[in-house]
């Protein structure tokens, strides 16, 4: 039996990713009046280029000599403004069936239901998850002793916690848990942080009170009695030991995971899905993947050639949502609809 | 063209030909050393490249710079000798280099 109280939310084109690709067919779909929802697993849009390299230059986005990941996100979200998208931050697609002729339901992490009549997949390299070190057992723990992000602080209250990383996460969660953990030990394989600098001088000064114990090295193994987790082998260049705990949490950022979409009965070559590059379409009538998610015969994992694929894609789309209308091509810089569509009077 | 041999954690060698100017993760990447992943495709922002180098190759290569050294952060294991293969380039110097590979890129 389906739940009854579960809202779907109807759309024509649901975009899976909210990278610079995803982005950039909000537009693309938008001046063809298609409206469009748009899903991510990270809390922000810009996917790679504001998870990974936000600051960092890119030098081939054309008609930017340089611009930052950053930058260019702002820029799209900005272009994309006139056609409203709504946007789904946190949530991991998770099934995709097709309930209809011509229609699809998607399922998120969160338990969000989709309809919609066209599915674009932008999803990059996949979902961002969490990167696990490769700790014999480690796997055994997640979710109970072994946490990758902070649910209620008040599941800390006195309990004695060991934190590894150097990076922003690291250090805000110590600074966070301080006041209410039994104990804090931060792990680090060096005495130098990479956060922010006014969170790398509160860690220093929780440190300099005793308040938190910092030690340089690295968890090696993890101790289990009667498999529940009590503490973690720490080795350095100079020593191992063993430490107690009832919770570890390593912070070394994030990877990509290509993830559930491989068991949507999609074409499937070297982890990248097939599409026809006439229309970005895959196997599935109705579902396309642009960006570098999909792969063809000279494929190029570029920024522009997701924006390229954009377009194709749209133009292909708009047969599906009006199949009964008559696309007829046509420019921003002229057309007097378009630039009814874009605010522009 | 020089010779570069890639030896993961269980010893196996997979030695591969290289062109000078291209960096350690291109070359690999190209002939399919499976234990260099490089999400981010070499723009020092993921540490899944992570190798190291046998001391004596280190002097014959210019020392990490300060956005590598952050970066080794994120990667797993990291020894005194860990180095992010994308920002190593490679040179005639290294002609014979021996890269080991760490357990897992994560």
């Amino acid at each position: 039996m389906k739940s009854t109280n579960t809202k779907i939310i109807k759309t024509d084109a649901l975009i899976i990713g909210a990278g610079p690709v995803g982005l950039f067919a909000v537009f693309e779909l938008g001046l063809l009046g298609i409206k469009a929802h748009v899903i991510d697993i990270l809390d922000k849009p810009g996917g790679q280029c504001a998870e990974l390299y936000p600051e960092k230059p890119i030098y081939d986005i054309p008609g930017f000599p340089m611009i930052t990941g950053q930058k260019l996100s702002d820029n799209l979200m900005q272009q994309i403004k006139p056609f409203n998208p709504i946007f789904h931050f946190s949530e991991l697609a998770k099934t995709l069936t097709m309930i209809d002729d011509g229609l699809y339901e998607l399922k998120t992490s969160s338990g969000l239901v989709f309809n919609a009549k066209i599915i674009i997949i932008a999803a990059g390299g996949g979902s961002f998850e969490p990167k696990k070190p490769p700790i014999k057992n480690i796997d055994r723990h997640e979710g109970q002793s072994v946490l990758y992000s902070i649910g209620k602080i008040n599941d800390f209250v006195g309990k004695s916690i060991v934190i590894v990383g150097g990076g922003d996460s690291a250090l805000d969660w110590t600074i966070a848990l301080e006041k209410v953990a039994k104990d804090i030990t931060l792990i680090h394989r060096r005495d130098k942080f990479k956060g922010a600098v006014s969170s790398v001088q509160k860690v220093m000064k929780l440190r300099d009170e005793n308040k938190i114990l910092f030690k340089i090295g690295q968890i090696t193994e993890i101790i289990e009695i009667d498999n529940r987790l009590t503490g973690v082998v720490l080795e350095s260049e100079e020593q191992k030991i063993k430490m107690d705990c009832d919770i570890l949490m390593p912070f070394f950022g994030l990877t990509m995971n290509i993830g559930p979409l491989l068991d949507w009965g999609l074409k499937i070559d070297n982890k990248r899905i097939a599409v026809n590059t006439e229309t970005f379409e895959t196997n599935l009538p109705g579902v396309f993947a642009i960006g570098d998610i999909n792969t063809y015969p000279g494929k190029l994992k570029l920024i522009l050639s997701g924006f390229h694929e954009s377009a194709l894609m749209a133009h292909a789309a708009y047969k599906i949502v009006f199949p009964n209308e008559n696309l007829v091509f046509q420019y921003t810089t002229s057309s007097s609809s378009l630039q009814k569509k874009l605010g522009i009077h | 063209m020089i010779k570069i041999t890639f030896r993961d954690i269980k010893g196996n060698d997979k030695t591969i030909s290289a062109n000078i100017g291209e960096t350690l993760m291109e070359a690999a990447v190209k002939n399919d050393v499976a234990e260099i992943e490089a999400e981010c495709g070499g723009a020092c922002s993921c540490a899944t490249c992570h190798v190291y180098i046998d001391k004596d190759w280190l002097d014959k290569m210019p020392s990490a710079t300060e956005m590598e050294e952050d970066m080794l952060d994120f990667a797993f294991d990291v020894k005194s000798n860990s180095r992010l293969s994308c920002q190593i380039k490679i040179t005639k110097e290294l002609d014979g280099l021996v890269v080991e590979t760490p357990e897992s890129q994560f």
